[in-house]
């Protein structure tokens, strides 16, 4: 088996007396897409900013692609390419020459005017950065960070706080990024991200790896049930819906009654029998199979708030 | 990393260019300076324009000080220059653009200066020009390692902009610039000596005054290059690209190393008196050629 790209072992890092890291470990392979999950504050950042170099661990080792960012942080920067949480660059910067200018930089890079028309930049060619919208700049980050042709991609919350239109733009070009075979490190706290993108995800929380696998190994892994929403032409009968197999617990919430199932097949056909015996219509069935928000719920007993 | 630095140092010089306030303090003010000074100082008369020139040149030189270190210090506070972090780019490279920009910044206001006095105000001699262009040179890049220096050791704009102004004060009026030294008391004009602007703009005078030749020059140009050489080495292992990351009081104190040369310096012109000399030599000659005959002999 080929060396992974990253490899991570019990890092740890402190700021003051705030533990950010307490031991993380994990791998990343090639191709993957790897993803880090967790709620703000959880490591995620501190994680990803010591991979690309620009902090330093407490403890622990760090290679990626064969190399310590520490040790080697030049030779590193020319293979791999990255997206800050949040990208600053000079105002007055016209969009096409900061990719030229960044392509310089590296011995091998893309041709930046395929970029802009990868990126749909190419009409903000010569726009000064000031002049982008928060979706534009994003699109200049994500495309500052592929300038190099790197081997290792490493993207920081690339979608938080952009419209839903431009977060669909960044899943299809993080998506083709996939089909291209690269590797990449990302970071996010939108559960729809980690199960649309990922190939394997890390759920992390108060600086600590709480999980690791597949988004379907990590929902099957979990206890959690799936959710039944069911609403009723009348009320049933208190507590009726609670003996049906396989329900663990039962709530109203207004006029849909919310069933948790550990065995929802036969929750449904003993719903079904239940409703024909007392002469209730069903109005409307739902089930909501367990998200990885449930699995980090009931890691850490608390939820990912977007 | 020459690449680099050239790359970066073209971007900083466009940057600059499409400054409003740089253009105004680096173009704009520096010709107010040069038409107030001929005017007022000079009253008209050409004679007295090679040494106002030679003052006005060491204004604009000492004007990269305050360049574009105060940019990185901005670049730093609003995370510009993590990005730059990101790729493969030194502490060096990112200094080095500093100077490198500076340079090619000054030179169009130091030529438009020498243009329009020239032509002008019909200034009679282009002075010693190579002497000029040396201390131009290794002036602009050492004031402009100096502002790197402030940069390094500070830890925000407000507290950069404090720092600077103050050092900028004590180069504006005692270097000679703004206030004859003739003029100064004597304990004043001792402390002159140990500032690298009174040498530069000694040094640009006398070029222009009395084409001083590269001997005269030489001691202000090796002092100037020994400044130019620490303040980078010590900005260098004290840059910061994170604008969370401050320095520690302690480390502060590497800053001095920079002055080690004009203290040095300093030290052996407070001996021997020669700088002070040659500057009232120089405030003579500017007096007897501004002056009309008659007047002087009435005088004496």
């Amino acid at each position: 088996m080929t060396e992974p790209v990253i490899q991570v072992e019990g890092l740890y890092k402190n700021y003051g007396a705030v533990e950010a890291l307490r031991g993380v470990s994990f791998e990343v392979h090639e191709g993957e897409l790897f993803g880090l999950l967790g709620p703000n504050g959880a490591g995620k950042t501190t994680t990803i900013e010591i991979l690309e170099g620009l902090r330093t661990q407490d403890r622990g080792t760090v290679r990626v692609c064969g190399l310590d960012p520490q040790k080697s942080p030049l030779e590193m920067k020319h293979v791999v390419g990255a997206a800050l949480q949040s990208t600053s660059l000079p105002d007055k910067m016209r969009v096409e020459e900061t990719l030229e200018m960044f392509a310089h930089f590296y011995r091998n890079h893309r041709d930046p005017k395929e970029l802009l028309k990868r990126f749909q930049l190419e009409e903000k060619r010569n726009a000064f950065y000031n002049q982008l919208s928060g979706g534009q700049k994003q699109r200049l980050a994500l495309a500052l960070a592929l300038v190099n042709n790197p081997r290792m991609i490493f993207l920081d919350e690339p979608t938080a706080g952009l419209d839903p239109q431009v977060r669909r733009e960044i899943y299809d070009t993080l998506e083709e990024l996939k089909k291209e075979k690269k590797t990449i490190l990302l970071t996010t706290h939108y559960i729809e991200e980690a199960e649309r993108l990922c190939d394997r995800v890390a759920i992390v929380d108060y600086g600590r790896v709480m999980a690791l696998g597949t988004p379907r190994e990590l929902k099957q892994r979990s206890a959690a049930t799936t959710r039944i929403e069911v609403r009723l032409s009348q009320p049933s009968a208190d507590g009726a819906l609670n003996h049906l197999d396989g329900v663990t617990d039962c709530r109203k919430l207004e006029e849909t009654y919310l069933l948790h199932s550990s065995k929802p097949t036969q929750t449904i056909v003993a719903l079904v029998k239940h409703l024909e015996a007392e002469g209730v219509e069903l109005q409307g069935l739902e089930m909501f199979s367990p998200s990885l928000e449930d699995v980090f719920l009931e890691l850490t007993g608390r939820r990912l708030r977007e | 990393m020459v690449n680099q630095t050239w790359t970066l140092s073209m971007m900083r010089i466009k940057l600059a260019l499409r400054s409003r306030t740089f253009l105004f303090f680096s173009m704009a003010m520096p010709m107010g300076f040069l038409f107030g000074y001929v005017i007022f100082f000079g009253r008209g008369n050409a004679m007295a324009v090679p040494y106002l020139l030679g003052a006005i040149l060491a204004l604009s030189v000492m004007g990269a000080f305050w360049g574009l270190s105060m940019q990185l210090v901005m670049f730093r506070e609003q995370g510009i220059l993590r990005r730059f972090h990101l790729a493969p780019i030194g502490p060096g490279a990112m200094l080095a653009s500093s100077i490198i920009s500076n340079y090619f910044l000054v030179f169009p206001t130091v030529i438009l200066e020498f243009l329009i006095c020239r032509f002008v105000f019909h200034m009679p001699t282009w002075g010693n020009l190579w002497a000029v262009f040396l201390l131009v040179s290794i002036g602009a890049a050492t004031f402009s390692a100096m502002g790197l220096i402030v940069a390094s050791v500070t830890n925000d704009m407000q507290e950069t902009t404090v720092i600077n102004n103050i050092i900028w004060s004590l180069f504006l009026f005692l270097s000679g610039v703004t206030i004859p030294v003739a003029f100064m008391p004597g304990w004043v004009q001792k402390v002159t000596l140990f500032l690298p602007a009174t040498y530069l703009a000694t040094g640009l005078e006398g070029a222009m005054l009395h084409a001083a030749s590269f001997s005269e020059v030489l001691e202000v140009t090796i002092a100037l290059t020994v400044s130019l050489i620490l303040a980078f080495e010590v900005s260098r292992r004290l840059f910061r690209w994170e604008p969370e990351e401050k320095i520690r009081g302690k480390a502060k104190l590497w800053a001095v190393a920079a002055l080690i040369p004009f203290l040095l310096l300093g030290s052996w012109e407070l001996a021997r008196g020669h700088l002070l000399q040659e500057i009232n030599h120089q405030f003579q000659i500017i007096n007897q050629r501004a002056t009309p005959p008659r007047q002087s002999t009435h005088r004496r």
